[in-house]
């Protein structure tokens, strides 16, 4: 799928914004601060309905504006898809779908697909195990939207167990009669969650594998996933072996359900669930060795890039490309590293790169330019001798820079 | 900030379910302009809802007197009870002339975050009244989110050893609806509670 048009009222620094995009690699350039990442960042947020930069919605609001709304048109094979979303912080967002409003924002999920590199990503090797929690939980939403709501489920039910548990530690006895039943839910819940992020780690880890020889080159460790748990059968932190058999639902929600019951006292003493799929981590594995804290910065760099790219070809060889978003990623890698990313960039049906230098960029990806300065995005088509031409050029649109 | 008798009355009425600020003060100068004798029957209303409905004292239901009505009709059924959480769910069961047993309200789910546990509910009166053996079969009828399963759960569980028909609502696809609009969901329920069609 590519985006064909963006649309951004109030939303960052922008006070309006009106892009008319091709297929194929498009450049925004412009200095710091000028607002490329808040164009592109409004793209990743038609997928996943969440900014990469900040966990809150109220950022992504131009200051002094109630509200804000991305538009766009995303042309699908010889369908075009018309999205919109109203961002409402602190209120639920309005979202519709070629005009139709959505009953439930969520059903958006899954439907734009984007895969969206950027600076932030190294935490996904190097920070907390939420964070890669979110990047599983996040492609387990799009590649199965079903999967949203049993999330959402199981934190709810996860928020009155542990309601429950801090009452129970009060007054032993009378809330264990309600334990059970929560249990009961949790580890339904919980069952479908871990045996889905078993599922996505295994048909990912051969992307991730291959993925990584590309970023690191010749003679790199060879990169692997796997999945620590507080689930017995879940996993031990240790790469998945290929074709191994994966546990089901019903195995897990048992293997759940029995490893709460021993951790019972432990549970009533904290205060809090202890045993379930928001406990867990996705490991990064370089050769034997577990990439947090032993591999180099240059290595954690390349695991973060080629787990995205990984995404990137998971999503393609399930029908679909995906709109390939690289957010200020070229100036920081070395030459290996960023022909390799440009060679997916060029393959992928669309591009969207932000750079503060356009010679940061190789140059095969340079051939469309959104120039972004004083509050104003512009297209400008290249040549393909590299000439402006300068019929093509599009005024996109006004900002709200001050 | 208006004088000091709106204000009072807007923000009163911004304490009831529903109604935000701006509606508070919609419905307060709606009051303020209508015609005194509606003000007054809206006063007495408030004033009679207050002094003459209390709860029935068999199924915690509301009632003018002792026993609300259904308690009271010698022609409904009692070895089948439903049991739901609000007054309002009995009024929405009634309106489907279906049901002729009896009911009990429970007065809310059980829901930890809200500080709402089996205690803060008429689980106690609910296990009385089944005692004497009368009822039959139970019908657990309380909303189908997760506070309200856990709830049916937790009775289920609680009633299990009397023998009991227990049964639950079956929840899945609207009547007169269209299958390519239900939601995955309610879908994935209705698999799960399909019927086997006898030819």
């Amino acid at each position: 799928m590519y985006l064909r048009h963006l649309q951004v009222g109030d939303f960052r620094s922008w006070e309006r914004a009106d892009l008319a995009l091709p297929p194929g690699p498009t450049v925004f350039v412009g200095r710091n601060g000028e607002g490329k990442t808040n164009l592109v960042e409004a793209v990743g947020y038609l997928a996943t309905m969440s900014s990469h930069r900040v966990s809150g919605d109220a950022p992504l609001v131009r200051h002094g504006a109630g509200q804000a709304v991305v538009r766009a048109a995303l042309r699908r094979g010889d369908r075009e898809l018309l999205v919109e979303i109203e961002i409402n912080p602190g209120k639920a967002n309005r979202v519709r779908v070629n005009r139709a409003p959505l009953p439930r924002p969520r059903e958006l999920l899954g439907l734009v697909r984007t895969v969206l590199f950027a600076p932030e990503d190294l935490s996904l090797v190097r920070g907390d195990p939420t964070e890669r929690r979110r990047f599983l939980d996040e492609l387990l939403a799009t590649r199965t939207p079903r999967l949203a709501g049993v999330r959402s489920d199981y934190d709810r039910v996860l928020k009155q167990r542990n309601a429950l548990l801090k009452t129970a530690r009060l007054a032993r006895g009378k809330a264990m009669e309600t334990l059970d039943v929560w249990d009961g839910h949790l580890t339904d819940l919980g069952g479908q969650v871990l045996a889905a992020r078993l599922r996505l780690i295994a048909d990912l880890a051969p992307h991730v594998a291959e993925s990584y020889a590309g970023v690191a080159g010749e003679g790199a460790d060879v990169a692997g996933l796997g999945y620590s748990s507080t689930v017995p059968l879940a996993g031990d932190g240790a790469a998945l072996p290929p074709d191994a058999p994966l546990p089901g639902v019903e195995e897990l929600t048992a293997a759940m359900a029995g490893r709460i019951a021993e951790r019972r006292g432990d549970e009533l003493d904290r205060g809090m669930t202890l045993v379930g799929p928001h406990r867990d981590d996705l490991v990064l594995h370089l050769g034997s060795a577990p990439a947090k804290g032993f591999a180099s910065h240059g290595e954690s760099w390349s695991l973060a890039l080629a787990l995205k790219l990984a995404t990137f070809a998971l999503l393609r060889a399930e029908g679909e490309d995906p709109v390939l978003v690289l957010d200020d990623v070229f100036a920081t890698l070395d030459a290996q590293r960023r022909s390799a990313l440009a060679a997916v960039a060029r393959s992928a049906e669309q591009t969207l790169i932000t750079a503060a230098v356009i010679d940061d960029v190789p140059a095969e990806l340079r051939l469309t330019r959104v120039e972004v300065g004083e509050g104003v995005a512009l297209v400008v088509k290249e040549s393909v001798a590299g000439e402006s031409v300068a019929g093509d050029a599009v005024p996109a649109g006004t900002g709200g820079q001050p | 900030m208006y004088e000091g008798a709106v204000q009072d009355l807007i923000d009163e009425l911004g304490r009831l379910p529903g109604v935000g600020p701006k509606s508070a003060q919609r419905i307060a100068f709606h009051l303020l302009s209508a015609e005194s004798a509606d003000v007054t029957r809206l006063v007495a209303a408030l004033t009679r809802v207050q002094e003459s409905v209390r709860f029935c004292v068999t199924c915690y239901n509301v009632a003018e007197a002792e026993q609300c009505r259904i308690c009271r009709d010698p022609r409904r059924v009692d070895d089948v009870l439903c049991v739901v959480e609000e007054p309002k769910d009995v009024v929405a069961i009634e309106r489907t002339r279906e049901f002729r047993g009896r009911y009990h309200v429970l007065g809310g789910a059980i829901s930890p975050i809200d500080g709402v546990g089996p205690d803060d509910l008429r689980v106690k009166e609910l296990m009385t009244r089944l005692m004497n053996g009368a009822v039959t079969e139970l019908i657990i009828a309380t909303d189908p989110n997760l506070e309200g399963e856990a709830t049916a759960a937790y009775l289920a569980r609680l009633v299990g050893p009397m023998g009991l028909a227990v049964s639950r609502l079956a929840s899945g696809l609207p009547v007169g609806g269209d299958l390519e609009y239900a939601d995955e969901v309610t879908l994935g329920r209705a698999f799960e509670g399909r019927r086997r069609i006898d030819a």
